[in-house]
This record gives structure tokens, C-alpha cells and sequence, in this order.
């Protein structure tokens, strides 16, 4: 058997696994770490500038390409400032494993120098926790950890690993373990043949049936699947935020995003139908607005590979507990007399209702000759990267803005924190997307206020030369917190605006990046040309738009889906 | 309808097991009322008995998030099937007179208790049954004597029959 340190065990087990990139940053109690990755070249360390950026950029790299991202920090401060984004992948479901230094064995409970207790810090936002006690459980814990963080519903698991353990002097037997056992945990992947008999009998009774697609599809990679049964029922589809490019953002049956921001035809198409299949999806507040008067004629069909998520908020008529694309998958052989043409007949009222709520066109907003609208540079954004980029997001307006008007065509494509919200998530996660997609257009929308939270890393993106495009909509305010006020609040701005704005193009010139400003709608499509011929530059577009815009469609509060504010004068 | 729920759980006998359990109760807001806990017949492994006050609702939301937990192996809700209870508790009450001590040998024998430490002023009671019988002895004992200090166990509880929790 093979003899090697600790930490040379880590580099190794890494390696083993299939770990391409780490994403990281030094200090005391990972120094052994760091010099067993110092002595190979196989697995790739990305030096970041603050924890918090490695954090969201395995992120990044995990929603861009379904792998787990890994991150690897020293202990105290390094451990916790990864926490933010430990939260920000578990509420999305995320796997990655987030290995972080631990003070020596003999002194965890002493208060020692960055001594933080990582797996209770940590507890609450993680799918599961290890701390390593034996330098000889190094491969099993780490074999096991990918294995939880990306089976069932993904999600984030910790690996703490004492200092005394990894030690570099010492040499312990290597074993990488071939299956792994986990005797308490079997996530389930297939549903219930009797649940998915009436899903498929509740299907076909269906008279106004919509699919309800959210992050769950993506994890199980059943777009394709997904698009098939859409089209052989003719249904119309809608996707969560998380969901949004699961089914083709173009497809003449999507009817755009559901929800809080969603399109008056989603949340219309929703509230008015007689059958939901949720897939993958977990209405959360942010899609069902009032609980008690949410889709009151609809027989929901929920599947998940949560149980949990499985009428926790709303409550599931048919609850199938599988992965989307295997249920998918069995109910193939109990709706094969389903046609598309006699479903377009069936479903003909159905349609002519749905374009009727089209027509409102929801979307429309007014452009302007003195001033850039936020929208505008979105759709400016969607034509000079023929819809293709991978587009990451901060939160916000700018957000919203993103997830409406750039239609998502394909799985993995939108990078953004939905359940968290997490300002500051937009670059690093773009920075993760670029690594694992070197060729690919890595785009960033951010604002003013969530840029700032993470700039940092414009220092790491000229150190590995990622070609970012940061596409900034600086309305000079933290937009959304101002529509609020302006909606709720009577106007009152309360510390939503923000004096001393940097002077982006000049930051990102001090970074070594080029920036370039733009202020009037005329130079907009020119310059965001400009933007994207520079293949092998990070380009940082400052772009004022106009600060007086809100987002629109809006659920009005504590009504049903569908109640919805669709201008600043508009309701439903 | 709110209504105590008693629920069992078989669990890896591991460091931070027990803390997950815990941690996500008060993470997702729900009350513990008594927690029992102590490994089983098999030593890598750990049983847990948890009561609560909740609806069906909450209980299945609990049942299924503890179900999820990576060590977790089973759960069940011992509530509405056949089920026995236990908890055990210790009192001990001040015996100043001998009148008192008399008394408090009588309400002792009737719930089937027994003295298990006697010294000059007081007595240490062991008493073990449903929770509803500890309480009425508490209450019982505290009508003619002073309880010093009491120490419950919380409840551990099976299902009758056949019906068993094992991997
Ligand atoms: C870390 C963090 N802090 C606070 C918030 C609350 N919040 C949500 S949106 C928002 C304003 C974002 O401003 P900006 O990034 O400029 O985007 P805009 O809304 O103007 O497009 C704030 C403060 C958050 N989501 N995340």
C-alpha cells in the first residue's frame, strides 16, 4: 500500500474523486495542505482574494457544469467566511464540499489562536458535516462527501480536518475506497408506480393542465425529457427562477417565469389551471404569494426527490418522491396513446386563453431617448451573445431584469442565488463558470451596490486571465430596496442610495481589466459590441440606466398568484 | 389539531449526530418537550425518543426533515399505533415529621414507587410509568410534603407487537 502524509492524502483522495479545480486560500492550520498541492499538478488550485469569492465561485462551477465544486480554506475567519456561500448552495441545492482547516486535535475546545467549531458554525446550511479524527479516514471521508453533496437533492457538505492530522512528517497507508456504503443514507431516485399510474391518468383528464419546471430539473438534467412531454401534451410551461432554461426560454409553449416577478401569463396560467405538475420545484413564498388562495382549481402532481419539499408550504394531491428525470421517464409507457394533435384540439380553449393573456404583453416597457433602461441593455446583452452566454447574476433589479428579458434556451446557462438572494454572488460565480467553460462567453448583470460586495476578485481574474463580462446596471441605488420603498414606503429612500460610487472604469483599469462607460442610449449596442469582441479581455461596462425603474409584473401582497401590479398605475 | 406526538428515531451512534437532530428543531422552529437518548443493543447505533406538541402537518414536515438527515435510519411516530411509554423519574421530598413520612410511604406504594435513598430529612422516591403518572405523583407528594428537586428522564417509548425500528 501506498505510504503519504495527511495532507498529501487530501491532495490525492481529491484527485481521486475527479477534482479539476479547487478553489482556496491559505493559512495556518491548511499549510501542510497547501505544500502537498504545491509538490503535484493535476488538481488545480485557484488562489482567490477572500474566502467568501472561493465559495461562490465553486458555486459557479458546480451550476455550470452539474460537478461538484470544491473549496478548500484554513481554519477561523478562513472557514467562516466561506459560510455565506455554504448558505447560498445549500438553499439551491448546490454540491460542493467546502474542506476546511481545523486547529490541532489536542486543543479544539481551548479557545486556540482561529479556533472556530466549523461544523456547528456550519450545521444549519449544510446537507452533512465530517470532522476528520484519524489521518487513515482522510480517503473515506472525502469519498464519501462528494458522493452526499452531488446524489439525491445536492447540496453543500463540510470536511473539517485538524491540523495534526495532515501533518507532513508523518506517513499513514493509503487506501482509496472502490464503493462506497453509506448504510443510513439511500436517497430515492424512482417514484411509486402507483403515484406516477394517476399522475398519468390525472394528466390526461387534464383540460388545462401547465408544467411547473424549477432547479430539480436541472439537477437531473431531464430538459430534454422535460421538452418531450411538454410537447406531446401541448402544455404550456413555466419555470422557476432556478429553473429557467430547463425548458427553452424561446419555446413557443413557454409562457416565461412564474412568481413574484413572473409574466402575467405564468402566474395566469398557473392560477387558472385544472392540473400542475410540479417538477423539481418547491413553491416557495416567492412563487405561491398567498398560501390560501393559491391555484384553487388545480390537482397538483408534485415531484421531488425531497420528501420534505413535498407538500411542505403547499399541499400535494398526487406526491411523487423521485428524481424528475426517472419519473419522467416511467410515466412514458402510461400516456403513450397521448398525441400532440388530439391534445391541440383538447387544449384549444386552453390556448386561446393563454394568448389573450399574452397580448397584454407584460414585458413592454417604454424606452426613452435621453436614458438607457435597464431592460434594454438585457436584450442589448441577448443579441451580442446570440442568447448563448452563460449569464451569472447578482440580486436585485438588475436580477429580475435578467431572468425576463434574456430567454434562456439551455440547462445550466443562468447562474443565479435564488433562495438566498446573496449579493456579492455575481462575479466570483462567473469566474467559477469560466474556468469550467474556458471557450464560453461568461457574462456577469450586477449593480452597483452587489459588484461592490465582491470586487476583490477582479485582482483573481487578471491572475488567471478570465475574460469576464461584467455588465453593471448602475442606477446609482440599491434599486430594489428603493422599489420597495417607493411602493411600501411612501418614497421615504431610507439609505438606499449611495454617495461616493467609485469610478468603475478606472477601478477596473487599476485591476488591470478594461472598462467602458455608457451613458446614452445611442452608444448601447455599439459599445456593448465593442464589449464582447474583446475575446480575451475582462471588459467591466458601466452602464447608467435609468434610477426611477421598477420591476414589473409584481404579485401584489397577500393576494393570489395572479394578482399582480403590472406598471407603476396598472393592476390586474 | 395540536396534540403531543412521541416520536422514535434509530440513529448513527456518532459524534454530532445527536446535535443535527437537535439543531434543526430549533432551526425550524419546532418545540422539544422531552428528549431520551442512549445507544442500543448494537453500540454503533443510537435511539432517540423526542416528544413534542404539534399538528399533523408539522409532525410530518418533522418527520420527514429528521428522515432526511444523513445518519438518520428511520423514524416513526409511536403516537397513534399501540405503543408503551415510559419515563422514570426521582424526587426528593423533605421528611420532617413522621407523620409526613408516613404519608408520603403511602402515596409511594400506591403509584408503585420505591424509597431508594432515606436519610434523616428526607427521601429520595423512584418512580417509573407514563408521563401523565409521574405528574399526578408530583402533584400528590408536593399536597403533603416539600419536593426538594425532581429529575424526569423524559419519555422512551416502543411500539407493541411485532412492529420494530431496526436496520
Ligand atoms: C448580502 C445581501 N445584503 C442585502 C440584501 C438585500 N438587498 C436585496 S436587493 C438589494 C439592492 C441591490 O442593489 P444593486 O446591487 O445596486 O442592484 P439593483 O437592485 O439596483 O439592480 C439589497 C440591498 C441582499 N440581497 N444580500
Amino acid at each position: 500500500m501506498e505510504m503519504m502524509s495527511g495532507a498529501e492524502m487530501v491532495v490525492r483522495a481529491l484527485k481521486d474523486v475527479g477534482v479539476k479545480y479547487v478553489f482556496g486560500y491559505p493559512g495556518g492550520a491548511v499549510l501542510d495542505i497547501y505544500d502537498a498541492l504545491f509538490r503535484q499538478d493535476e488538481v488545480k488550485h485557484i488562489l482567490v482574494r477572500h474566502e467568501q469569492g472561493a465559495s461562490h465561485m465553486a458555486d459557479g462551477y458546480a451550476r455550470s457544469t452539474g460537478d461538484t465544486g470544491t473549496v478548500l480554506v484554513t481554519s477561523g475567519p478562513g472557514a467562516t467566511n466561506t459560510l455565506t456561500g455554504i448558505a447560498t448552495a445549500y438553499m439551491d441545492s448546490i454540491p460542493m464540499v467546502i474542506l476546511s482547516g481545523q486547529v490541532p486535535s489536542m486543543h479544539i475546545g481551548e479557545d486556540a489562536f482561529q479556533e472556530t467549531d466549523m461544523v456547528g458554525c456550519s450545521r444549519p446550511i449544510v446537507k452533512h458535516s465530517f470532522l476528520v479524527k484519524k489521518a487513515e479516514d482522510i480517503p473515506v471521508a472525502i469519498a464519501k462527501a462528494y458522493y452526499i453533496a452531488n446524489s439525491g437533492r445536492p447540496g453543500p457538505v463540510v470536511i473539517d480536518l485538524p491540523k495534526d492530522i495532515v501533518n507532513i512528517q508523518e506517513s499513514h497507508p493509503y487506501e482509496f475506497p472502490e464503493n462506497i456504503d453509506i448504510r443510513s443514507y439511500n436517497p430515492t431516485a424512482k417514484g411509486h408506480n402507483k403515484q406516477i399510474k394517476k399522475a398519468a391518468e390525472a394528466l390526461k383528464a387534464a383540460k388545462r393542465p401547465v408544467f411547473y419546471v424549477g432547479g430539480g430539473a436541472i439537477a437531473a438534467d431531464s430538459s430534454a425529457d422535460i421538452i418531450a412531454l411538454a410537447e406531446q401534451f401541448n402544455a404550456p410551461v413555466t419555470n422557476t427562477l432556478m429553473g429557467l432554461g430547463a425548458f427553452p426560454g424561446t419555446h413557443p409553449q413557454f409562457v416565461g417565469m412564474l412568481g413574484m416577478h413572473g409574466t402575467l401569463e405564468a402566474n395566469k396560467t398557473m392560477h387558472n389551471a385544472d392540473c400542475i405538475l410540479a417538477l423539481g420545484a418547491r413553491f416557495d413564498d416567492r412563487v405561491t404569494n398567498n398560501v390560501a388562495k393559491f391555484c384553487p382549481h388545480a390537482n397538483i402532481i408534485h415531484v421531488d426527490v425531497d420528501p420534505a419539499s413535498i407538500s411542505k408550504t403547499v399541499n400535494a394531491h398526487i406526491p411523487i418522491v423521485g428524481s424528475v428525470e426517472k419519473v419522467i421517464e416511467q410515466l412514458k409507457p402510461h400516456v403513450k396513446d397521448i398525441t400532440p394533435e388530439t391534445q391541440k384540439e383538447k387544449l384549444a380553449d386552453w390556448w386561446q386563453q393563454i394568448e389573450q393573456w399574452r397580448s397584454r404583453k407584460c414585458l413592454s416597457y417604454k424606452t426613452s431617448d435621453e436614458v438607457i433602461k435597464p431592460q434594454q441593455v438585457i436584450e442589448s446583452l441577448y443579441k451580442h451573445t446570440n442568447g448563448e452566454a452563460f449569464v451569472s447574476s447578482d440580486v436585485g433589479q438588475h436580477q429580475m431584469f435578467a431572468a425576463l428579458y434574456y430567454p434562456f434556451d439551455k440547462p445550466r446557462q443562468w447562474i443565479n442565488s435564488g433562495g438566498l438572494g446573496t449579493m456579492g454572488f455575481g462575479l466570483p460565480a462567473a469566474m467559477g463558470v469560466q474556468f469550467a467553460h474556458p471557450d464560453a462567453i461568461s457574462a456577469v448583470v450586477t449593480g452597483d451596490g452587489s459588484i461592490q460586495m465582491n470586487i476583490q476578485e477582479l485582482s483573481t481574474c487578471l491572475q488567471y486571465n478570465l475574460p469576464i463580462k461584467i455588465i453593471s446596471l448602475n442606477n446609482r441605488a440599491l434599486g430594489m430596496v428603493r422599489q420597495w420603498q417607493d411602493m411600501i414606503y411612501k418614497g421615504r429612500h431610507s439609505h438606499s442610495y449611495m454617495e461616493s460610487m467609485p469610478d468603475f472604469v478606472k477601478l477596473a483599469e487599476a485591476y488591470g481589466h478594461v472598462g467602458i462607460k455608457v451613458d446614452h442610449p445611442s452608444e448601447l449596442d455599439d459599445a456593448m459590441a465593442r464589449c464582447m469582441a474583446m475575446k480575451d479581455k475582462l471588459v467591466f461596462m458601466d452602464i447608467a440606466v435609468d434610477q426611477n425603474e421598477h420591476v414589473y409584473p409584481m404579485q401584489i401582497k397577500f393576494g393570489a398568484m395572479d394578482e399582480m401590479r403590472l406598471s407603476k398605475t396598472e393592476r390586474t | 389539531m395540536i396534540k403531543r406526538r412521541i416520536l422514535s428515531v434509530l440513529l448513527e451512534n456518532e459524534p454530532g449526530a445527536l446535535s443535527r437532530i437537535m439543531g434543526l428543531f430549533s432551526q425550524r422552529g419546532y418545540n422539544v418537550d422531552s428528549l431520551c437518548v442512549a445507544t442500543t443493543a448494537d453500540p454503533s447505533l443510537s435511539r432517540l425518543t423526542i416528544t413534542t406538541q404539534c399538528d399533523d402537518k408539522v409532525i410530518e414536515q418533522i418527520t420527514k426533515q429528521i428522515n432526511k438527515l444523513v445518519d438518520v435510519f428511520k423514524v416513526s411516530d409511536l403516537t397513534d399505533g399501540d405503543h408503551v411509554e415510559r419515563e422514570l423519574m426521582l424526587v426528593k421530598v423533605a421528611t420532617p415529621t413522621e407523620q409526613v413520612r408516613a404519608e408520603i410511604k403511602r402515596s409511594v406504594d400506591i403509584f408503585r414507587g420505591q424509597i431508594v435513598d432515606v436519610s434523616p430529612r428526607n427521601y429520595t422516591i423512584q418512580v417509573t410509568g407514563p408521563s401523565d403518572k409521574l405528574d399526578a405523583l408530583l402533584r400528590t407528594l408536593s399536597e403533603s410534603a416539600d419536593v426538594t428537586e425532581a429529575s424526569r428522564t423524559g419519555v422512551c417509548g416502543l411500539a407493541r407487537g411485532e412492529k420494530s425500528l431496526k436496520i
